[in-house]
């Protein structure tokens, strides 16, 4: 039948992906594992069920990264680009360059010839921007300095994967035993036949054609498209942008995912940005997947079960050195409190560029069939361990350390008579704080955050760091002559826990706290805490009347309209609080919690009629009897109002 | 001075800025609670010759068309009122040839026309004049004298005819 062996494996990739990830997700172990582990279930090692043609398909869905970088362009201003150009070519060009040297001395030491060492080096130093590209969006974490860091990183391995491709060709003519041919160089590209300066003016050419088409052209294009109102079309033209682009890029030369990257940054300002985002997510996560599955099913377990472990000790000794340097940069360029594991964590596995290198390699007769196989398992293994390492560090490493930190670095809490202790002055408790400075009341405050803590004392806040869920703090914070506790940690489920301890140990303590929901609303109440606010409650009402006072009411109707709103919304609050009590053992799956409280809030609703409070400015009633009073004028009776 | 009667037997203080700092009046609750009593005191300071904007946010809301007042609006029908005040001024200033012109009965005539209009009985009001220069003691015995006059309403002690001869119902206090 028609294309039945495409169906056939097509089917095999999406049922390992949609039975392994997920499990793999609710394991708290990520998709990049999931995936991975989909591909040795199918792969020659465990059932067969693809084989050979798992490297082609690599090789088609390497363009997921091309994809993902584009969309991570997207969303990267080019301003913010600039701004982090020192950590781009200082911190990756210093990662290329140091462990590229440690990895060639450590292979000239197993006995390659220097040309080899450099280009094991030079391969091996790369990082995979899939398996850490994916990591960091899927955890949030491109925002925090080690996910910048080790962004700016990857940006850089990219553009040098270009010159790496350039040098391999001329390493391989030191090995003497071929003749270097222009042939050899065609192979890197169609226009090496041309002169130098004319490659570079084509290379020029077509990347201000990129900035310039993105910048002002791009624009018109969509909108013609959109205005179509055929989103298929849309989809079309953002596919072919990236894959034009691309394919010029490997035309003249240049990695084709650095020239989708620079199309997503030129485009990051454009109004189509968010639609050509939302239109090329699938297919980034779906080639991303199938790359990561046919990695797994490309793991040479043959060759593996021949030395197991010596291979081991190689991957041990590559992420070793990797981890290292890494880690030494990232202690250099400042990165503290944990980043420099996860910065190095992060990065120390090999590239899926290796695969291209490896066997660009292999063509031009540096590598030996046997090298190049073994060179190929180490990279695979080291992207499939990984994502284990990463799990350690979460795990594990990053817990330990911050107890460590924490327990070395307590500020001590002076003791005072201060009556009133506020617990957590982040973003809820500063302003609780200020409001009772304005008033002039003297407050001991304690916060679990050290970076918090610094700003704040340098505005004068007199403010100490601590943890409040150990008795000896909030003692030392003169619980004992305290009149007000005020709970404003972001921490919910510890503040309940300081809830616990205070009620216990100091009854007369009146404690007032910040809630995040109304569930943890009633975890208060339930311990007799009744002064609750929830965090976002009345700032999300007081958003409302605004939207009110857009939509034609009165400044003063909104107002009131929104404080019945509040008073109705206490009336449903008590409401669901019995309920909630009589029921308290239900179990609320958490994922599932919001949405539950969501309808029951809408329930209750229903069983109010909000009244009418504004009845006493409502003159139907008035006009109804003028009107009859009018009527009856005419017999001689006069009335006032 | 409220101090004195918050306990009483059959008297109900309701502090409006005590209940609805946000001005939010709940008016169903305000009209339960005159339904349920049968005479109403207005205690405040006489601010700018009248009540503080609370109050008057009270009247406009919980007097409603219909339930106080209008054809249908019978609930009050019958019920006392009492204004009990504070003002700056002493006697003499709230005279014709004083500062400000007007006495004190002149001024709450909108008060006493409210209570006709509901049907209701409107009391000669209690004044404590020269507010600014009291003294405890005075405060004192004005607590004493208040507190007299609200069970004496309350136990019905004083004649309708007695009541409507005064001008101030300190009078039958002192």
């Amino acid at each position: 039948m028609y294309n039945q062996d495409f169906f056939f494996q097509a089917l095999i990739y999406l049922a390992a992906t949609v039975v392994t990830v997920p499990v793999a997700k609710k394991l708290g172990l990520g998709s990049v594992l999931g995936y991975l582990t989909a591909g040795i279930v199918i792969g020659p090692a465990v059932f067969g069920l693809v084989g050979s043609e798992a490297g082609k398909v690599m090789h088609f869905a390497e363009f997921g990264v091309v994809l993902m970088l584009f969309v991570i362009g997207l969303e990267l201003q080019p301003s913010l680009l600039w701004k982090i150009r020192r950590s781009i070519f200082g911190l990756g060009g210093l990662q290329v360059l140091i462990t590229a040297i440690v990895l060639a001395g450590l292979a000239l030491l197993f006995n390659f010839k220097i040309n080899r060492a450099i280009a094991i080096g030079l391969i091996l130093a790369l990082s995979s921007t899939a398996i850490v590209l994916q990591t960091l969006t899927e955890k949030g974490l491109l925002q925090n300095a080690a996910g910048r860091s080790a962004f700016s990183v990857l940006l850089f391995q990219d553009i040098s994967v270009v010159p790496i491709l350039a040098i391999i060709p001329l390493l391989a003519t030191m090995n003497g035993k071929i003749d270097f041919s222009d042939s050899e160089l065609n192979r890197i590209t169609d226009m090496s036949a041309l002169s130098g300066w004319l490659q570079l003016l084509i290379i020029i050419a077509v990347i201000a054609f990129i900035i310039i088409g993105g910048r002002f052209i791009a624009r018109h294009i969509f909108r013609l498209i959109a205005e179509t109102g055929m989103h298929e079309v849309f989809t079309a033209m953002a596919l072919l942008l990236v894959i034009g682009i691309a394919l010029a890029m490997d035309k003249i030369g240049l990695s084709p995912a650095l020239g989708t990257f620079l199309a997503g940054v030129v485009l990051a300002d454009n109004e189509y940005r968010h639609e050509l985002e939302t239109t090329i997510n699938p297919f980034k996560g779906l080639l991303l997947g199938l790359f990561f599955i046919s990695v797994g099913a490309s793991i040479n377990f043959a060759l593996f079960i021949k030395d197991p472990f010596l291979i081991l000790g190689f991957v041990i000794l590559l992420m070793t050195v990797k981890f290292i340097v890494l880690f030494m940069l990232g202690r250099f360029f400042r990165l503290r409190k944990g980043y420099d594991y996860l910065f190095a964590f992060l990065l120390a596995q090999s590239s899926e560029f290796a695969f291209v290198l490896i066997s660009f390699s292999k063509q031009n007769l540096l590598f030996d069939e046997h090298t190049a196989g073994l060179m190929l398992l180490m990279v695979t293994l080291s992207m499939a361990i990984s994502p284990l390492l990463l799990i350690f560090n979460e795990k594990a490493l990053a817990p330990f350390l911050s107890r460590k930190q924490n327990k070395t670095e307590y500020d001590y809490v002076e003791s005072s008579d201060n009556q009133i202790i506020i617990a957590g002055f982040g973003r809820f408790g500063l302003v609780v704080g200020r409001l009772l400075l304005a008033n002039n009341y003297k407050v001991t405050i304690i916060d679990s955050n050290p970076a918090n803590v610094e700003i704040l004392r340098k505005f004068g806040f007199k403010l100490y760091y601590g943890d409040v869920t150990r008795p000896q703090v909030i003692e030392q914070a003169g619980i004992k002559h305290a009149k007000l506790v005020i709970l404003s940690m972001a921490e919910y489920d510890e503040a309940l826990k300081v809830a616990d301890y205070i009620k216990k140990n100091y009854p007369h303590v009146k404690i007032l706290a910040r809630a995040k929901d109304i569930y943890h609303a009633f975890e208060f109440f339930k311990r007799n805490v009744n002064i609750v606010q929830r965090e976002v409650f009345d700032s999300a009402a007081e958003l409302g009347e605004k939207a009110l006072v857009q939509l034609g009411f009165t400044r003063y109707e909104a107002y009131r309209a929104t404080r019945t709103f509040k008073h109705h919304e206490k009336q449903v609050l008590l409401d669901l609080y019995t309920l909630w009590k009589e029921d308290e053992n239900r179990f609320i799956q958490e994922t599932r919690r919001f949405s539950e409280q969501l309808s029951e809030m809408l329930q209750a609703e229903k069983d109010y009629v909000i009244h009418e409070t504004d009845y006493a400015w409502n003159v139907n009633s008035i006009m109804e009897e003028a009107e009859s009073e009018n009527d009856s004028k005419s017999k001689g009776k006069n009335r006032k109002k | 001075m409220t101090d004195s009667v918050k306990n009483l037997n059959g008297i109900t203080l309701n502090n409006l800025y005590e209940k609805y700092p946000d001005f939010y009046i709940d008016i169903i609750q305000e009209q339960q609670l005159l339904i349920e009593h049968d005479i109403i005191v207005l205690q405040h300071p006489f601010y700018w010759y009248s009540a503080p904007a609370i109050l008057k946010e009270w009247f406009d809301l919980v007097l409603q068309h219909g339930f106080a007042y209008g054809e249908k609006g019978r609930s009050l029908e019958g019920k006392q009122v009492l204004s009990v005040i504070s003002t700056g001024g002493n006697k003499e200033v709230y005279s014709k040839e004083g500062r400000n012109h007007y006495t004190i009965n002149e001024f709450l005539v909108p008060f006493r026309q409210s209570a006709n209009l509901c049907r209701m009985d409107y009391l000669p009001p209690y004044v404590i004049f020269g507010s600014h220069t009291i003294t405890p003691a005075e405060i004192e015995v004005h607590s004493a004298k208040y507190k007299k006059m609200l069970t004496a309403l309350r136990d019905n002690q004083w004649e309708s005819s007695q009541l409507e001869s005064v001008e101030y119902m300190n009078e039958l206090t002192d």
